[in-house]
């Protein structure tokens, strides 16, 4: 399956496209349906296609896991620490007034930075699960392998 | 969808029930964009038709693909399943009639959101406004979920393979 050349093509012309859409969900989720959580899965996604046609180990070097498990907690971090902003800026938590010059800005600005907060957790997690488990299989893959070779 | 749920019971071929799962997402999702609800049609194509069926293809690549017989007549199940559905389907005869305007869900906060959202959050999406900024609490608490599943799978996961490691190296260690 890995080494079919329309599989290739395909995946490459159709990569850009589908991080672009996900960029798109993500920052234009307050005017059109979508947002962080649909933005995250479609960028996972894309990476996940790389993944499964190049193999795990190319979409590790362009995503790396280490880049990945600090993403996870850094997209609580962005939402949560919001909060905190408004706090020290004298409002409740996760009330977003006090970050713009005017109330409304606040508002927009606030969902935008906790959208991406979601975003980037929602992706990397499902980066992750998907590391996981496809690195199983590529070590039962081997395992079989040296199996063969030892019989 | 009733003939993808009925192909899922009849096939023993564990391929063909992940596809027809990735099926019938797809058409739960169409039937979310009929309902005008295109954000939650958006997260069941990509959740469900397309995350879970990567995420079950990679397991299937680690067990075997043939559904394993069965042992004993699922008459168990069967009478679990029809008694949840029927109290299911009991408990939907006391919900009000369809998209009526006075339905109690359409009484409560929903006017004010409707109203407001727009002058308020300068956000057309009404359920951005509402899941980013009025619910604010609510989405945190999603994202602590999906971050605390991440970490849960990424545990359980790598620490076998350290354990099978260090079971190796000992191994190695003993020769």
């Amino acid at each position: 399956m890995r080494d079919t050349v329309i599989l290739r093509v395909v995946v490459k012309v159709l990569l850009p496209a589908i991080l672009m859409f996900a960029l798109y969900v993500q920052f234009h989720g307050e005017y059109g349906p979508g947002g962080g959580f649909q933005a995250g899965v479609a960028a996972a996604a894309a990476v996940i296609l790389y993944g499964m046609v190049f193999g795990i180990a190319e979409a590790r070097k362009v995503v790396p896991r280490s880049i990945v498990n600090t993403m996870i907690p850094l997209g609580v971090l962005i939402f949560a620490g919001t909060g905190v902003v408004s706090i020290l800026l004298g409002e409740n938590y996760l009330d977003y007034t006090p970050l713009g010059s005017k109330p409304a800005k606040g508002q927009h600005l606030g969902i935008l930075v906790v959208e991406f907060g979601v975003f980037v957790t929602v992706a990397s997690t499902m980066l992750a699960i998907f590391y996981v488990f496809g690195g199983r299989a590529d070590e039962a893959d081997e395992k079989a392998k040296n199996e063969e070779g030892g019989e | 969808m009733v003939v993808t749920v009925i192909g899922i019971i009849r096939a023993h071929n564990l391929f063909a029930v992940v596809m027809l799962g990735g099926i019938y997402s797809f058409l739960m999702a169409t039937v979310l964009v009929v309902l005008d609800a295109v954000d939650v049609a958006m997260t069941e194509a990509a959740v469900g038709a397309g995350m879970s069926t990567v995420l079950l293809l990679a397991v299937l690549h680690l067990t075997r693909t043939r559904e394993a017989p069965l042992r004993h007549a699922p008459v168990i199940p069967l009478l679990i399943c029809l008694l949840t559905g029927g109290a299911l389907v009991y408990g939907t005869l006391d919900l009000p009639p369809f998209g009526q305007p006075d339905n109690p869900q359409n009484l409560h906060v929903a006017p004010y959101y409707l109203e407001n959202s727009i002058e308020e959050t300068k956000s057309p999406n009404v359920v951005t406004a509402v899941l980013a900024s009025y619910r604010g609490f609510d989405t945190l608490g999603e994202v602590a979920v999906i971050f605390s599943a991440g970490i849960g799978v990424l545990i359980l996961l790598s620490r076998r393979r350290r354990r099978e490691m260090v079971v190796e190296d000992e191994g190695r260690s003993r020769k």
